[in-house]
């Protein structure tokens, strides 16, 4: 039987992995397997692992943002370890990225929690782009009245502070009150 | 709060009592979590890791619910003491591998545990006897409203919480069961079992996660996918499946008991008769033999309060708690096996031969606990 890569030497190292029910065979000589990472487990790229042997190649020929900006990973380094670099990688390899995760999960995008502070920003970003589209209506029909007045309520919500930022939170909470501290009743018994 | 008083209480999750926790040992959720624009632990540099680490462990401490906890660098703890949290699921092997910028929180019940720097930024888990998972969701869902207050998190619009691992990405949740099932592997039909639930999209592992072996008949159940699906459709779908494999559990262990009853008496009376008399004997071997001490206490075969007993030598016979009081030197393999049995007998010296006349013949399994018996149910 010959190598799955290299096609020209005897394959001596066999995979078995079961994705979803269906079985998939890889069959690799010694020097593939050595280049694929095979004898080091953690070293063997998790996208050949999950998707089949070459998905870790598609997503490195996939020219857009070969690093991202944010944390300088590039994709070489997801095919070696299976992790990004940072939240931001997300985006820097975004094209390649999708079709994994579809094959990986049961859909393509979030339905459950969501930050606090999250959700209050984007509720009032989407306030903000409906207000926005009905002025441009408005305008374009030359209803001015009405637009003056949605042209109020978009300076109201954009200056409207948004959640309050992280490290403001963080201030809020340490400033000090100057209200009395609550005596201990158990302090207070002992002599 | 020391380590030392940590490891003298067994944890809550096997002290304590929960919905079905003959079968299901405990339920687990853990959410990975990560701060926004910084690195991962896996790609960032030493002093990242450590301004992270200060800046998460500070918010940790600060919730309600960990005001009496135990917090730890990983490079100040020893290789036992890490072996120790490992056993007991507080950590995972990987975390215990990691040095300087990594550390670990949790509460004294145990029934929180905090990895700061393992492939996330955050990984946090709640973990309670018997399957209670959307009661352990709901519990460490209101941890994590807490800690977003003074922590940003790394959240995208379409893909929700992002994490290291494209396999976390979504929820960032992996809900799980430990599940106790001699009864189908005594029946040889707990690879079908597992087939099947591969098949639909959950896992099922042994007894420390991926990669592990089952062993004393202990398995981990739980979900593969993390995004497209709510937290609470996720453990919805979970639950399901484990109830039906508890429920098919309970059908082996009856249709063993009516047809396979000779057998069922002689592995049980074997492995009390190996376990009282033993004077050296590997863990693998003690966790095997102690699944049949188990289920022979869910049927009635032992007395019901020797139950603790058993479930704590299921921890207490791994490596590092069975040194863990020790100073000494580490142990090699043969010392520990002669420690383990010592250990085992002394703590089954109370313990009755199994009482056979016990038996249901008919086929109904008795129930120690007094719940209700499957079979019973209209």
């Amino acid at each position: 039987m010959f190598c799955d890569v290299c096609k020209s030497k005897e394959a001596t190292v066999f995979l078995t992995q079961i994705v979803e029910g269906k079985m998939q065979k890889v069959n690799l000589c010694e020097a593939c397997s050595k280049e694929k990472g095979v004898n080091d487990p953690t070293g063997f790229a998790l996208a050949d692992l999950l998707l089949g042997l070459g998905a870790a190649q598609e997503i490195e020929r996939n020219p857009v943002g070969s690093r991202c900006r944010v944390c300088g990973f590039s994709q070489a380094d997801f095919k070696k370890t299976g992790r990004l670099g940072c939240s931001a990688c997300y985006d820097a390899f975004a094209e390649g990225l999708s079709g994994m995760l579809r094959n990986m999960h049961r859909g393509n995008a979030h339905t459950g929690k969501v930050p606090a502070r999250y959700a209050e920003t984007r509720r009032r970003d989407r306030e903000l782009a409906g207000l926005r589209s009905e002025l441009e209506k408005a305008v374009a029909e030359e209803r001015f009245e009405e637009a003056a007045s949605l042209r109020d309520r978009i300076r109201e919500a954009e200056e409207r502070p948004a959640a309050a930022p992280v490290a403001e939170v963080n201030r809020i909470a340490e400033l000090p009150l100057g209200l009395p501290e609550p005596t201990d009743p158990a302090k207070r018994r002992k002599p | 709060m020391k380590l030392s008083r940590i490891i003298a209480n067994t944890g809550e999750w096997l002290s304590g009592s929960g919905p079905d926790d003959q079968i299901v040992v405990s339920s687990r959720v853990r959410l990975a979590r990560n701060l926004t624009g910084r690195p991962f632990p896996g790609w960032a540099k030493k002093a990242e890791r450590v301004a992270v680490l200060e800046e998460v462990r500070t918010a940790v401490e600060r919730i309600p619910e960990m005001r009496e906890s135990f917090s730890e660098k990983l490079e100040d703890l020893s290789p036992l003491e890490k072996q120790v949290l490992v056993e007991r699921h507080l950590i995972s092997r990987e975390h215990a591998a990691k040095g300087a910028g990594s550390a670990v929180v949790m509460n004294a019940a145990q029934t929180l545990s905090f990895m700061i720097n393992e492939e996330d930024h955050l990984r946090m888990q709640a973990i309670r006897a018997g399957l209670q998972l959307r009661e352990v969701y709901a519990m460490i869902s209101t941890t994590d409203s807490e800690l977003e207050e003074t922590l940003d998190f790394a959240f995208h619009d379409t893909l929700g919480y992002l994490t290291a691992c494209p396999t976390n990405v979504g929820t960032g949740m992996r809900a799980s069961a430990m599940m106790h099932l001699p009864g189908l592997v005594m029946s040889e039909q707990v690879n079908k079992i597992i087939n099947s639930v591969n098949k639909i999209g959950l896992a099922v592992r042994g007894l420390h996660g991926e990669g592990t072996e089952a062993m004393g008949n202990l398995f981990q159940v739980s979900n593969q996918t993390t995004l497209g699906e709510t937290e609470e459709e996720i453990i919805g779908r979970l639950d399901r499946v484990i109830r039906q494999i508890l429920e098919h559990e309970r059908n082996a262990r009856t249709i063993l008991l009516q047809q396979r009853a000779e057998t069922l008496l002689d592995q049980i009376g074997r492995a009390y008769g190996i376990l009282c008399h033993a004077h050296s004997i590997t863990s693998k071997e003690a966790l095997n033999l102690l699944s049949f001490i188990k289920m022979g206490v869910d049927l009635g075969l032992f007395p019901s309060r020797f139950r603790l007993q058993v479930d704590e030598l299921f921890i207490e016979t791994q490596p590092a708690h069975l040194q863990k009081g020790l100073q000494a030197v580490k142990m090699g393999a043969e010392e520990r096996d002669s420690l383990r049995a010592a250990l085992i007998r002394t703590k089954l010296k109370q313990m009755p031969e199994p009482e056979i006349g016990k038996i249901p013949t008919n086929g109904s399994a008795p129930n120690a606990s007094g719940t209700t018996h499957p079979s019973e149910e209209p």
